[in-house]
């Protein structure tokens, strides 16, 4: 409990004034996290916020199809594909989920081989982690274009309520957006450990500041983030 | 090699200029990264197959009604937690950190409340003005 005051050395410090001490005086000498990197603090904080994002874009979606008179089109059916003769119910969003999920695993042993200075593993575990996000994107590409072409619009489709259309492009599109973003980050991270930046100190191309492995771990918070997002998607607009 | 063999410890201090920072103006304690034996991501990248399998089983077999939904709900969110908990460390981080980022979240079920009434009402108001049929 000592750590977290500020030691008194018995003579009163000048404080910074004007501006300067509004500054000062915000950041007061304490931190509320203790024990987490001012990086990882941030990253969770945005991640609370892109919550709220999806929160309300699920949420938008629910009072949706609550409020419709005209019936949903059912998921199931919808997201069909039509494989050796017969139509397979949700498959594609099925292989998509397991593409994500494999992502996540490949992303979480990089972030350990990152912490144990093992630079090839963790730039190979990090592209892997790309290559699935890319894959997961041109899945979802794929799904756009047959649900286009099946006549599906932000204003109508043929099976039911209009609404489906806009919750559908909005959700995935969004989510689609992060997981591409992912994908870029995810690259650039891999070159940095691929070149080992982390261990010579080299400055970072856009801040100037040197980063540590810590770097893997927090680009590996967003990306399960990313995975967590479509778990609910999974749940509520595919499943339900 | 050293760094291989600390990591039994699960967690240890961060060797960066950000740690030494703190501790030079002994604000905070030291920084710590997360580090945990390889198996428990194995474990848990298991269970996810498994928990997603599972879901995609219930539209599978066609499950309907509440069973289908509370199926739904709860593989959901052993999945999340699994994820948040190991993947995303949060099962380690101390309370200050894990109930800034985990209670707001919760709260957003008081705005599904909200809106699970607003949208009765909208399509009460609908039904009576259009009529039952679309």
């Amino acid at each position: 409990m000592a750590d977290t005051t500020l030691t008194h050395t018995g003579q009163a410090q000048a404080r910074p004034a004007g501006l300067q001490g509004v500054a000062a005086d915000w950041s007061s000498d304490q931190r509320a996290f203790k024990n987490v990197s001012w990086g990882k603090a941030m990253m969770w904080i945005f991640l609370l916020s892109d919550t709220f994002v999806f929160g309300c874009f699920l949420l938008s979606y629910m009072t949706a199809r609550m409020s419709t008179r005209v019936p949903w089109p059912n998921p199931s059916e919808v997201f069909s594909l039509h494989i050796g003769g017969s139509d397979i119910p949700l498959i594609l969003i099925a292989i998509m989920t397991f593409v994500l999920i494999s992502s996540s695993g490949t992303m979480a042993m990089a972030v350990n081989f990152g912490y144990r200075r093992d630079r090839r593993k963790t730039a190979i575990l990090m592209l892997l982690t790309a290559a699935l996000g890319a894959t997961f994107v041109g899945m979802q590409a794929f799904e756009w274009t047959k649900l286009i072409t099946e006549g599906v619009r932000p204003w109508g489709n043929p099976w039911g309520a209009a609404q489906f259309g806009s919750s559908f492009f909005m959700i995935t599109g969004f989510h689609g957006t992060h997981v591409t973003f992912g994908v870029i980050f995810l690259i650039i991270v891999a070159r940095k450990v691929w070149r080992g930046d982390y261990d010579t100190g080299r400055p970072g191309f856009f801040t100037s500041r040197r980063g540590n492995y810590e770097h893997v771990e927090i680009m590996g918070l967003y990306w399960h983030f990313v995975d967590l997002v479509w778990v609910f998607i999974f749940a509520f607009f595919y499943l339900w | 090699m050293a760094e291989a063999t600390a990591n039994g410890l699960g967690q240890h201090t961060l060797h960066g200029t950000q740690a030494h920072d703190a501790a030079a103006t002994g604000i905070a304690p030291a920084e710590v990264h997360q580090e945990h034996p390889i198996k428990l991501y194995l474990v848990v990248w298991l269970w996810l197959f498994i928990l997603s399998a599972c879901s995609y089983l219930i539209d599978y077999v066609g499950l309907q009604g509440y069973l289908r939904w509370s199926l739904i709900l709860i593989f959901m969110m052993l999945k999340a937690g699994l994820i948040v908990a190991v993947f995303m460390h949060m099962a380690w981080e101390r309370l200050a950190l894990t109930y800034a980022i985990i209670l707001p979240p919760i709260l957003v079920l008081v705005f599904v409340a909200m809106m699970v009434f607003e949208s009765d009402y909208t399509l009460l108001t609908r039904t009576l003005f259009f009529g039952a049929e679309p």
